[in-house]
């Protein structure tokens, strides 16, 4: 892992992706959701964020890919996906970013695909009409992409059908087909919380891969603060709606400020493997 | 004496070509006021051993004695009669699952022990009294399991397997679906129950949620259990390469990913 003492905000490259406090608002009963979520992630660099259910990590996810539920809106603040504010867009023009700059997988991968296709054809699917490749080389670089996630025999896969693989390999499956169109940033949205522990340490290598040879830029949520360690240069926790805790990955594990920060450190440390191994050793 | 005893047990699924083993040759000791862990990921016979000693599957060999009582041939009569007299417990991860919606707080606590012929009186008196174990407050003993948070409804279901005051506890994943603040005061109430004897043994896909509660911990991998020991040993030098590659895959707050070549290696051995 690259030094993390250091502020994702002060390298110099371009922001990718960059939230400035935005602040999302509920038509129904006029209340604000989210209380205002600011953060920039450029190149090859990885923001988490930590909450439970209900805290608004998932709706600010939305809001960044232009996705927010019916009755939700945002009320104030920008997003800018490579350079473009996503507010001012048409929809025709946030659709023709989304898969091709910002991308997002998910935590249930078996219900964003349809079970009676085979998932390869899928896959190539998004590169016909994100990339206008061909069928016979969509299909070829469909299974270059299913060889890049790591899936054995990608051949026999692309003809398979979603009830005949396990939740890891599904969610492999979809983090090809979110990479199929070279986005700029992906987003993992709980998309290890369903899969077995020895699986998700796979899909998290997976994904640290994919930044380091890709120079993806990821947003990984999660409600486990260990699942964001592994990966993130920078932490946001957040707790009903509002961010409570925000810096570099090691001052939040080593000095966290919010107690709620510290409730989630003690869980792990009294409870824990924690508990039995030390801190320091990495 | 032991609370709980299996033996060398085989469970099988299925009939004829269809007939796949669950488990095989699970052997488990479990004293009074010990925590175990029972760890093991989808389909690795953790939920099969647990309703076997529940008396919900019938194991194909093996023996099962509990409190001193071999039940391994038990039929379901005789298992109805085992669980009404409350010496083994389960609380289920849903709660929402195990208590009955239209039923008050109170009257799901007491059930139990009104099944046993506890006069009305006393069994109320309980009611209040597990209740405050599971620092809950009296006035949500009128409450319907709707109006209750998902944590309070969990300490409920806690509440309600103490009652009859059983030897043995077995908890399914009884804090995964609850929020940090809810899952640690769950945690510690459990802890607290160490003092009083009452032997638990916990579920869980997730090493990490109970490792730190458990004195000691059982691994389960393919129907097999294949390491048993204390929590510190497992964790901190583990010996069978999927109890490593456990240890290594659970997320711990330590940064970085310093395990994977481990893992890979690993994972080829088991592969192979």
């Amino acid at each position: 892992m690259t030094t993390l003492t250091e502020s994702p905000t002060t390298t110099t490259a371009d922001p990718v992706l960059s939230v400035h406090d935005v602040r999302i608002r509920s038509q129904v009963d006029d209340r604000e959701i989210v209380k205002g979520v600011s953060f920039e992630l450029t190149p090859g660099k990885v923001v988490g964020i930590v909450g439970e259910s209900g805290s608004g990590k998932t709706l600010t996810c939305r809001a960044v890919l232009g996705i927010l539920p019916p009755h939700f809106e945002v009320s104030a603040g920008a997003i800018h996906v490579a350079g473009e504010d996503i507010t001012a867009l048409t929809p025709a023009r946030l659709t023709a970013m989304r898969g091709s700059t910002i991308s997002a997988v998910f935590q249930d991968p078996a219900s964003y695909l349809n079970p009676s296709i085979q998932v390869g054809a899928q896959i190539a699917e998004v590169i016909r009409v994100k990339k206008g490749l061909k069928r016979r080389a969509a299909r070829q670089r469909a299974i270059e992409l299913l060889t890049a996630v790591h899936l054995r025999d990608p051949e026999l896969v692309y003809g398979q059908y979603t009830y005949e693989l396990s939740g890891g390999m599904l969610q492999r499956v979809l983090i090809a087909a979110a990479i199929a169109a070279d986005p700029q940033v992906l987003i993992a949205d709980e998309a290890t919380t369903a899969l077995d522990v020895t699986v998700q340490a796979e899909i998290l290598d997976l994904l640290a891969d994919l930044r380091d040879n890709a120079g993806l830029a990821l947003v990984v949520v999660s409600h486990d603060l260990a699942v964001v360690a592994q990966l993130c240069d920078e932490v946001l926790v957040m707790r009903e709606g509002e961010v409570v805790e925000q810096g570099p990955t090691d001052r939040v594990l080593y000095q966290p400020e919010h107690e709620y920060t510290r409730l989630l450190i003690s869980e792990h440390e009294q409870y824990g493997l924690e508990k039995f191994l030390s801190r320091e050793g990495r | 004496m032991t609370v709980l005893e299996v033996t060398d047990l085989d469970v099988h699924y299925g009939l004829r070509r269809q007939r796949r083993q669950a488990l095989s040759g699970a052997s488990l000791t479990v004293g009074p006021g010990e925590v175990v862990g029972l760890i093991g990921e989808t389909g690795s016979g953790k939920s099969t051993l647990a309703r076997a000693v529940l008396g919900l599957v019938r194991p194909t060999a093996g023996r099962i004695v509990i409190d001193g009582e071999d039940v391994t041939g038990y039929r379901s009569r005789q298992w109805r009669t085992l669980r009404r007299r409350g010496v083994i417990q389960y609380v289920f991860q849903d709660p929402l699952r195990s208590l009955d919606p239209d039923v008050t707080i109170a009257d799901s606590l007491m059930e139990p022990l009104l099944l046993q012929g506890v006069p009305r009186e006393e069994a109320t008196a309980k009611a209040r009294t597990y209740l405050a174990r599971v620092r809950l407050d009296e006035e949500l003993l009128a409450r319907l399991p709707g109006e209750l948070s998902g944590g309070q409804r969990q300490r409920v279901a806690v509440a309600r397997a103490l009652i009859t005051e059983p030897k043995l506890v077995i908890l399914d994943e009884p804090v995964s679906a609850l929020d940090a603040a809810n899952r640690v005061q769950v945690l510690e109430i459990l802890k607290d129950l160490r003092d009083t004897g009452i032997a638990l043994v916990f579920i869980s896909h997730d090493l990490g949620s109970v490792a730190g509660i458990a004195d000691r911990i059982a691994v389960l991998y393919q129907g097999e259990l294949v390491e048993v020991g204390s929590a510190r040993d497992i964790v901190a030098a583990p010996q069978h390469p999927y109890t490593r590659l456990l240890i290594s895959s659970a997320p711990t707050l330590r940064t970085a990913s310093a395990g994977r070549a481990e893992r890979e290696a690993l994972r080829a051995l088991l592969n192979a």
